[in-house]
């Protein structure tokens, strides 16, 4: 904080001064209905703007879908909210009051961002339920780790997801075992395991059969109102299956926002994508 | 599925069929060698001599040091070309202890200073030399030198997400700078001689055959401690969250786990595990020098472990005690063939048993069950025929 902002900070005495606030609050405040708030976010690569301006709304218990093109910043942005990458300018903010631009990828994890990458990482070598306890909220310190067991409640929770992904009779198969489709909803299941406001999930469904998108469409849809889902996703009859919102991403900003029809029916999206 | 079975499933048990076994053995061990040695008559073949005895405890100080590396290679995924740095800090505790025990025995007799130090003109001992005349403090050094190395060492490296590779080469560096410092005779530690001529070890003389076998039978216990240390670890929740961090370190930071907490954790302990190795290694050879941080060495250690088999616990204690049986018989009838020997089977290992001796069991096990449903499924056809 450089001494004139601060000296503002200490002008304005109709609030609580914000570095009095605690840090890394846990209880996120969404009374706008709005989850996540991304500002004028810039990042650039050796020269090269992945995001470009950035301006970003996802309300609470919303399902949106992110489509664009390759390159049009979708991964680079799920990966400035997740803390792996630091935008050069912009904000972001969980919420009206976590400021995710000053926390660490474990503390976002903590405040409720749950994130699922392109490629199906699971724990191989451990059974679909340690990969799913070792994701469940609880304390994660080193100790408490040691000594941890699991209660009767923080089983239910494990059955209720594996019946969710209806990986049940696979429980005790090691993660490795399970085909594509299964590691994907395996994947879902243990971000679920976090108790995530806000889900972010980067295309679920590639590599999948028509049924098992089927299935993922169906668990997505009824994930969201309980969470917030941001979905990244190339496959568009997917995006047009399941999606009541959809933004388009090019080159690093928003290039169009709406339902699909509306979005599809936009020259400038249509001039990007070739006709799709 | 039964509800017990299931419930192993979820959370194994610290003491499981194998770990049984493996202690059981141990015992056995534990008590044979002692009586054999002690009650069996000379005269007798089966009369075990105080050297057999001996070179027994230095392989179950290896088999600890083994089980240490594999707690961070096999579980925690840290390749450490240094272990051999924690493991001598821990004899060197020892060795200092079993220095001051010398008193005026020495060749000058001075009561407070060791030989070389009098032989390098030194005039008092230097402070980091106070306290290792009480085997309370010395013990207390064994676990806290390499512990404090280990955990100042690992949280920058871990802190500063170095991984794999060059992970393993800064810890090379690290024992090689060890090796060089311990060198020195200004550092205080005996120089290239380092530390020997130890006399007796709490009042008892290091010669007796009584206080071989009890250097041993501490041995034996301090192995199975250590084993179901590592066991009780690895059981746990922490012990998979190790193994996640070892498959897939990313994904484990985004579910929000401290990786660098985790792994300083194990590693600390790990490197405790090896200075108590140490400690229980020097008063049986006698002797403890710079050559112990060679990074030679620290790579022997891990020949061991993948010999053995990775990740398996008893793989380790496996692989120590044949790779180093192997090493005394082979220096004693070709003293010049042991280093292509110990490439030769690091290459065979690495190319056909990439899971070791435990990997091989594991395969025998597999191919029996396989064979005895194959049978039953047969016995039914034939059931059926009849």
């Amino acid at each position: 904080m450089s001494v004139s902002s601060l000296f503002n900070e200490l002008r304005q005495t109709d609030q609580v001064f914000s570095f009095m606030q605690p840090q890394g609050a846990t209880n996120l405040n969404i009374d706008k209905g709005v989850i996540l708030y991304l500002e004028d976010i810039s990042v650039s690569f050796d020269g090269f703007k992945a995001i470009n301006n950035l301006n970003l709304y996802i309300r609470e218990g919303e399902l949106r879908c992110i489509i664009g093109p390759n390159g049009a910043g979708k991964t680079t942005m799920m990966d400035i909210i997740t803390g792996k990458t630091r935008p050069d300018s912009g904000s972001a903010w969980f919420g009206q009051n976590i400021n995710l631009l000053e926390m660490d990828e474990p503390a976002i994890s903590k405040a409720g961002i749950g994130r699922k990458f392109q490629k199906p990482t699971v724990f191989e070598q451990l059974s679909v339920w340690h990969n799913l306890e070792l994701c469940m909220a609880a304390p994660k310190t080193v100790f408490t780790t040691l000594k941890a067991r699991l209660n009767g409640e923080q089983r239910d929770q494990i059955n209720k997801v594996l019946t969710l992904i209806g990986l049940q009779d696979q429980r005790f198969l090691n993660a490795g075992a399970l085909s594509h489709g299964q590691k994907q909803w395996l994947e879902i299941g243990m971000l679920l395991m976090q108790k995530p406001r806000l889900l972010l999930v980067d295309e679920p469904v590639a590599g999948m059969t028509h049924q098992e998108m089927d299935r993922t469409g169906e668990l997505l849809t009824s994930l969201a109102g309980e969470h917030s889902i941001v979905l990244v996703e190339h496959d568009m009859d997917f995006v047009r299956s399941i999606a009541r919102h959809v933004t388009v991403l090019h080159q690093g900003s928003v290039l169009a926002e709406g339902t699909m029809d509306q979005v599809q029916s936009n020259p400038k999206v249509v001039e990007v994508y070739l006709g799709e | 599925m039964t509800a017990a079975n299931e419930l192993n499933l979820i959370q194994p048990r610290l003491l499981d069929k194998g770990s049984q076994r493996f202690l059981l053995v141990l015992i056995a061990v534990g008590v044979l060698v002692p009586v054999l040695n002690l009650l069996v008559p000379e005269s007798s073949g089966l009369h075990l001599s105080t050297y057999t005895v001996t070179l027994l405890g230095k392989y179950l100080a290896y088999a600890l040091l083994a089980l240490a590396v594999d707690l961070v290679w096999g579980y925690l995924g840290i390749l450490s070309l240094g272990h051999g740095a924690f493991f001598a800090l821990g004899g060197y505790a020892m060795g200092m202890y079993l220095m001051r025990q010398i008193g005026d025995r020495g060749v000058y007799g001075n009561p407070d200073l060791p030989d070389f130090m009098v032989f390098l003109n030194w005039n008092e001992l230097p402070w980091y030399w106070h306290g290792f005349d009480q085997f309370w403090f010395a013990m207390l050094m064994v676990l806290v030198a390499p512990g404090v190395l280990a955990f100042v060492f690992g949280w920058f490296a871990f802190r500063s997400r170095v991984t794999g590779v060059y992970l393993s080469i800064i810890t090379q560096a690290l024992t090689y700078a060890l090796l060089l410092a311990f060198f020195r005779n200004e550092m205080g530690f005996g120089g290239n001689n380092g530390l020997t001529d130890f006399k007796d070890i709490l009042g008892f003389s290091l010669q007796a055959d009584t206080t071989r076998i009890a250097l041993f039978s501490a041995t034996v216990l301090a192995l199975a401690l250590g084993y179901l240390i590592c066991r009780a670890i690895i059981i746990s929740r922490l012990g998979r969250v190790a193994m996640a961090v070892r498959d897939a370190e990313n994904r484990v930071r985004f579910v929000g786990y401290r990786v660098e907490h985790i792994k300083l954790f194990v590693f600390c302990v790990s490197a405790m595990l090896a200075g108590v190795a140490g400690a229980l290694y020097v008063p049986q050879v006698g002797i403890i020098n710079p050559s112990e941080f060679s990074p030679l060495n620290s790579i022997e250690m891990l020949i061991w472990v993948a010999v053995g088999g990775r990740a398996t616990l008893y793989g380790a204690v496996i692989g120590a005690l044949l790779v180093n049986y192997a090493k005394t018989w082979l220096t004693g009838a070709l003293p010049d063939a042991w280093l292509f020997a110990l490439g030769a089977l690091f290459v065979v290992v690495t190319l056909f048993m990439p899971k070791g001796i435990a990997g091989l069991v594991q395969q025998y096990r597999d191919m029996r069950q396989q064979a005895a449903r194959n049978n039953g499924g047969a016995d039914k056809v034939e059931e059926k025929a009849a």
